[in-house]
């Protein structure tokens, strides 16, 4: 029976980047609340200083800070012709836990998505033809327009002192910067990363091959600098221990770095972790939460009723507490009924590897988001008359790391072990380099979650299942998008040139990226969306799901991280400005 | 020399305001809330996450244990049933209930310099607390100490009783900063070297002290080993805030931040930071040789220091201000005692936040990683690279703290 | 003799309320940041000594094939000097051997090659059925020979048919053990000291990684230059230490 504790104001479920947000922007709103967050308390000093966070085993390979599974997983499969299992180890992408979530080991990649991302299927029809789509793409419009997020888009990279060169301010074209990219009320808040020789060779054959190059946005910052909360970050230093790793220097932003020390000042606001939310509690009526209830680490239940619940945990997890609460129609792929679950997507990455002659690239000097990126190729960039696919993805010289447990290349044919290989290692290391294609997932009728018929958690709770596979169009996508880059990679004179188009089917059991999304899509019609354009839910109106990537309604050309914490803000001020005032459905 | 000993008697008159014995007065009440942010009670008096001056924080000392008192106004077991002159003779005589002998772990050497009204006014204040039911049995030193009477020796030899009198040839702030410093603030309780009976060394006030393995820097004027080399900014900064171009406080004077200077009004920081950079370095002795730099304990420190430390202090030791704290050219780091340096390697530390600068950034342990010879080369490489010039930190002394602080971090 | 103090340090700043205890579990933080000083996690450091997991007869057939996979040559040692069975032995003997973390809930069925491993064995249990059926597998067909006494020659014949599968083990995927020793070997020769392998950072210096270093800023632009300082350990150098 589960004890009840004293009333709050909010209860945040899940204290990563988008819990952070809320949590101060409503504390400093003088509300009462709590974040309850399943992982452990994280600190830099305490817990990846920089004196054992540069650890490849613990980190990068054993996963130390990630979720473990045995906490919670789901299973997968690639279609509905298969009999989902579950992922008892997660390799292709990789959840995160404790206080900070990914936030702390994220690569500080800080992308917006293109004006014409957000209304894109209404853009892709126009330019071509209404028949254009294939019938089972199921993308759909934001419920909110670029216009409109591009202040909040400014707020978490001022909030992050993320490092750029604007390449559009309010519609002037800026050198140096992206000529594609929406516009920019600002100039980022820091100047771009220094380059290595890598990406200073990237970037002149992308400009010999009429490309526009740029530096990729970090959130690894070129130099100190204070955000509007008071909080000072450190400069990077290039240590080239970025993602999978917490950051020991105060260089990276993340809610630690950026938000919680602030946060926790507030009296009104309190943290209780390693405690982990089981389900929101609806009232009789099924339209109002009463609160959530969660369970400690002794296995105790605990109710903690409040009048806002916010649903900050992971994308996929996000997903999982609507299905396991009851909020909103599940969907279901044989039908095309219900919405929790639908439109999962992913992303679609992959690579051109090099070796390079007589260089000393240094590759082990890198941050998470470095490089020299060009945008060409994403979005509707280009058209995509007569190329059988839409979408695209930005590519480049972002290298992260060469960290040797992982990252050892050797030309092709070399083999796996034994003295040539160890020759070849010794000989190729400071030569070779990966460029990367990072390019757009749309959600697809068939790509779904939803809740598992066999597997359970330690709870007894069902896992969600994944039912997922690329399409043609991300296929046709990746191989173009590779071959452009394998392109403009001859043009630095490699020795050896090996592109490495995603193909499918979509194997868990290789690392991609942790770029998951969908599931609790926003929207303007609920009949194809869970939430609102506020991220409020449709059926039960003081539950939000602010901003997690689970509120795409398909994935574009970039990494979710911006958006989600621009949306975040988005919903901060929706419920501060107008839901406080008259509590009730907003839209 | 007149009008500003006019001055000077003005200002004390000032602080001592007219009205004076009305305990219900708001403006007075409010007066001695301030007060008591001035003299920091709340250190001792408050138990962290217990009611406000409840008592019942325990005080380690060499000798013993001591614990707080119950100063609300509760009349059995706070301090509801003393007279004023009572509580004028706790703080300015240190006399507590029925005449006791009180420890000078009560700074009252320090508080003897408060006016009787300014002491007054923290009574009305205290006066108007929510009255607690605590009983503190104060006392639980071991014998002999716990004979207060032995408290007449040693004030005898350490202790004069007496208000703050104004210099007549100093300007009104720095007497309202002396005032504050040397009385309620009580600065040399901590930062005043101390005789082998822990009273005051009086020709040296200021000039730094330990106190269960944190060193109290140097915080005269002196330019090679106290603050000589701060601007007045970098001191205003560092006591409204925390943190400075310099360095970012932490450990004990972490609570005297939070608690006390950065809820100072402007004003009397400004009359602090007056007074200090006026406060009498001890004649200046000869400037310290520093170590060669081909010393092996420099050679391996070297390297320590790159490997472990460059990435946040940096090559050139200049750190980032609020964040890592400068090592070039810091007083802090070529202290005679190295107490706090030793320490804050081997088990690391967090910086104060305030509202202006939350981020309360943190040193992390390094006890693990470095062994007693490796941590001392380290500090002695500091000590003596950029300029800076120290005696170097031998092995034994990190084996000792090291021993100390397992014990009792 | 010592001084009498003031206050207790004990406690951090009295604003701050920190409920339960100091290893850090459910936590209620309210306040500020919490500080417990000295509290470092820092990885266990792997000492010499017996083999903790591996039998004697299991830890010479890993020596000597770890000496196979990476072959000690000219430009440093192999496998078995750089110490990856002594670090092989100590993952298997810890979490990692147990699987720990993993979710190892019934019921378990093979799936397709995108689903991932599925069986319920974990990384210590498939070494012993795997190091079992090799050593079988040798015995029977290099009369009753061990695999550390064959020729080196022979050895790569061995471990080259496991690779491909072209050696069929008894109840144990060839292909799959072989890609998990390879892995491992590999983890070993270029993880940090600190784990018992890569001794004197022979991987790091291979390939010229300089280790857990932690600041390149001087270096970013200075392209096409070799980096200059040796590789360090978690654990330091050897300029760490006093000649004295």
């Amino acid at each position: 029976m589960a004890r009840k504790l004293p009333a709050k104001d909010v209860v945040i479920i899940g204290l990563g980047w988008t819990g952070s947000i809320l949590g101060y922007e409503l504390a400093k709103a003088g509300l009462d609340v709590v974040a309850i967050e399943r992982g452990p308390w994280r600190d830099t000093a305490t817990d990846f200083p920089p004196a054992y966070a540069q650890d490849e085993l613990r980190y990068a390979v054993r996963l130390d800070l990630f979720l473990r599974p045995d906490q919670e997983t789901l299973t997968f499969r690639n279609n509905a012709g298969q009999t989902a299992l579950p992922i008892r180890s997660f390799a292709s992408f990789l959840p995160g836990n404790g206080v900070g979530g990914a936030g702390v080991h994220w690569n500080g990649q800080t992308w917006r998505f293109l004006p014409t991302d957000f209304r894109v299927r209404s853009h892709l029809e126009e330019r071509y033809g209404k028949d254009a789509l294939p019938a089972d793409m199921t993308i759909q419009d934001w419920p909110v327009s670029y216009d409109e997020i591009e202040p909040y888009y400014d707020r978490f990279e001022k909030l992050c002192g993320t490092s750029g060169k604007a390449g559009n301010l309010r519609g002037a074209k800026q050198d140096g910067g992206n000529p594609f990219e929406g516009w920019r009320s600002s100039e980022y808040p820091t100047p771009p990363l220094k380059q290595g020789l890598g990406a200073t060779l990237f970037a002149e054959a992308a400009r010999n091959t009429g490309h526009n190059p740029f530096p990729q946005p970090a959130s690894n910052l070129s130099e100190a600098y204070v955000n509007p909360l008071g909080m000072k970050l450190g400069q990077c230093t290039y240590c080239g221990f970025c993602e999978r790793f917490g950051c020991g220097n105060y260089s990276k932003a993340s809610p630690q770095t950026c938000v919680l020390p602030a946060l926790l000042r507030f009296p009104n606001f309190t943290a209780q972790t390693e405690s982990e939310v089981t389900r929101i509690n609806l009232d009789s009526t099924g339209k109002r939460a009463t609160g959530i209830t969660y369970v400690d680490t002794s296995g105790e239940e605990w109710e903690q009723p409040a009048d806002i619940v916010l649903v900050c945990a992971f994308a996929l997890f996000n997903v999982r507490l609507m299905l396991l609460s009851g909020i909103g129609k599940p969907y279901d792929a044989q039908t095309g009924q219900g919405v929790v679950g639908r439109n999962y997507a992913y992303q679609t990455t992959s690579s051109v590897n090099l070796i390079l002659k007589d260089k000393n690239l240094n590759p082990f000097i890198a941050t998470g988001a470095h490089g020299m990126i060009i945008d060409d190729y994403n979005g509707d960039n280009f058209d995509h008359t007569g190329l059988g696919f839409f979408g695209g993805g930005y590519m480049g010289f972002g290298q992260t790391n060469a960290r040797p447990i992982q990252t050892r290349p050797v030309p092709a044919g070399t083999p796996k072990w034994g003295a040539q290989w160890k020759k070849a290692t010794a000989e190729t290391y400071q030569r070779a380099c990966s460029l990367a294609t990072h390019g757009s997932s749309y959600s697809y009728k068939d790509c779904c979650l939803d809740l598992d018929p066999t597997y359970k958690d330690r709870l007894g709770r069902p896992l969600m299942r994944m039912t997922f596979d690329f399409h043609d169009n991300e296929l046709k996508m990746s191989a173009f998008l590779t071959e452009r880059l394998a392109d403009i990679a001859k043009a630095m004179d490699p020795a050896e040139l090996t592109p490495a188009p995603r193909k499918g089917p979509y194997n868990m059991s290789i690392y991609q990226t942790t770029h998951n999304t969908g599931g609790t899509v926003m929207g303007a019609d609920p009949a194809t969306s869970v939430l609102n354009r506020y991220c409020q839910s449709w059926d039960v109106h003081n539950v939000f799901v602010p901003g997690g990537a689970s509120v795409f309604p398909q994935n574009h050309g970039y990494n979710p991280t911006d958006t989600v914490g621009a949306l975040a803000y988005w919903t901060a001020d929706a419920i501060r400005d107008r839901y406080l005032r008259n509590p009730g459905p907003l839209v | 020399m007149r009008s500003s000993l006019a001055a000077a008697i003005l200002l004390v008159a000032w602080s001592g305001a007219v009205a004076a014995q009305d305990t219900q007065n708001f403006d007075r009440i409010e007066q001695g809330r301030y007060l008591a942010v001035l003299s920091d009670c709340a250190a001792c008096h408050t138990k962290p996450g217990g009611p406000p001056f409840a008592g019942g924080l325990a005080l380690q000392t060499p000798f013993g244990m001591l614990v707080a008192p119950n100063i609300t106004p509760d009349r059995e077991t706070g301090i509801g049933n003393l007279t004023n002159a009572e509580f004028l003779a706790a703080l300015h005589d240190g006399r507590g209930h029925h005449g006791r002998r009180l420890y000078p772990a009560m700074p009252y050497p320090a508080y003897t310099k408060m006016s009787d009204d300014d002491v007054l006014a923290i009574r009305a204040y205290l006066a108007t607390v929510a009255p607690v039911s605590n009983s503190v049995i104060s006392n639980q030193l071991p014998f002999p100490f716990n004979i207060r009477l032995s408290m007449a020796f040693w004030n005898a030899l350490n202790f004069t009783a007496g208000r703050y009198q104004p210099n007549p040839q100093k300007s009104a702030e720095w007497n309202r900063g002396a005032y504050i410093v040397e009385g309620a603030a009580h600065c040399g309780t901590c930062h005043t070297p101390k005789t082998f009976l822990g009273g005051d060394k009086n020709d040296a006030a200021l000039a730094g002290a330990t106190l269960q393995g944190w060193y109290a820097p140097d915080i005269t004027n002196d330019p090679r080993k106290g603050i000589g080399r701060w601007s007045r900014d970098d001191l205003v900064q560092y006591l409204k805030t925390g943190a400075n171009s310099w360095t970012l406080a932490s450990g004990p004077m972490a609570d005297a931040v939070t608690h006390s200077t950065s809820a100072m009004t402007d004003e009397d920081i400004f009359a602090i930071a007056t007074y200090l950079m006026d406060s009498g370095a001890l004649a200046s002795p000869s400037r310290a040789v520093p170590v060669a730099a081909n010393d092996d304990a420099m050679r391996a420190g070297a390297a320590i220091y790159k490997d472990s430390c460059a990435a946040c202090h940096r090559d050139t030791g200049k750190g980032e201000a609020h964040l890592f704290p400068r090592l070039a050219d810091s007083a802090l780091v070529q202290s005679d005692d190295p107490t706090t340096l030793v320490r804050v390697v081997l088990q690391g530390t967090r910086a104060v936040s305030t509202a202006s600068m939350p981020t309360a950034p943190a040193m992390p342990a390094f006890d693990w990683r470095l062994g007693d010879a490796q941590a001392a080369a380290v500090l002695t490489y500091i000590r003596n690279s950029w300029g800076n010039a120290a005696a170097p930190v031998s092995p034994g002394n990190v084996a000792s703290q090291r021993t100390s602080l397992a014990k009792a971090p | 003799m010592t001084r009498l103090t003031r206050r207790s340090l004990l406690v951090s700043t009295a604003a701050l309320l920190v409920a339960g205890t100091t290893a850090g579990r459910a936590r209620t933080l309210s306040g500020g940041m919490p500080w417990e000083p000295g509290t470092a996690t820092p990885p266990a450091l792997v000492r010499p000594g017996p083999w903790m997991f591996f039998t004697s007869d299991e830890a010479s057939l890993i020596e000597a094939a770890v000496d196979r996979l990476i072959p000690p040559d000219d430009r440093g040692p192999g496998g078995k000097d750089a110490g990856c069975a002594v670090f092989m032995d100590r993952q298997l003997a810890g979490p990692y051997g147990r699987a720990a973390g993993l979710y190892m809930k019934p019921p378990f069925m093979p799936g397709a090659a995108t689903q991932g491993y599925q069986m319920p064995d974990a990384p210590a249990a498939r070494y012993r059925t795997g190091l079992k059926a090799t050593a079988d597998y040798v015995k029977a067909t290099f009369s009753g020979k061990s695999f550390a006494a064959l020729a080196p020659a022979d050895q790569d014949k061995v471990l080259g048919g496991l690779e491909t599968g072209s050696i069929a083990l008894k109840d144990v995927n060839a292909e799959e053990f072989f890609e998990l020793l390879l892995a491992n070997t590999q983890e070993g020769f270029f993880a940090d000291p600190i784990y018992g392998g890569n001794r004197d950072m022979a991987g790091w210096k291979l390939v010229g990684f300089p280790g857990a270093r932690y600041d390149y800023r001087d270096w970013v632009e200075r392209h096409n230059e070799v980096y200059p300082l040796p590789p360090v350990s978690i654990m330091g150098r050897s300029d760490w230490t006093l000649r004295e």
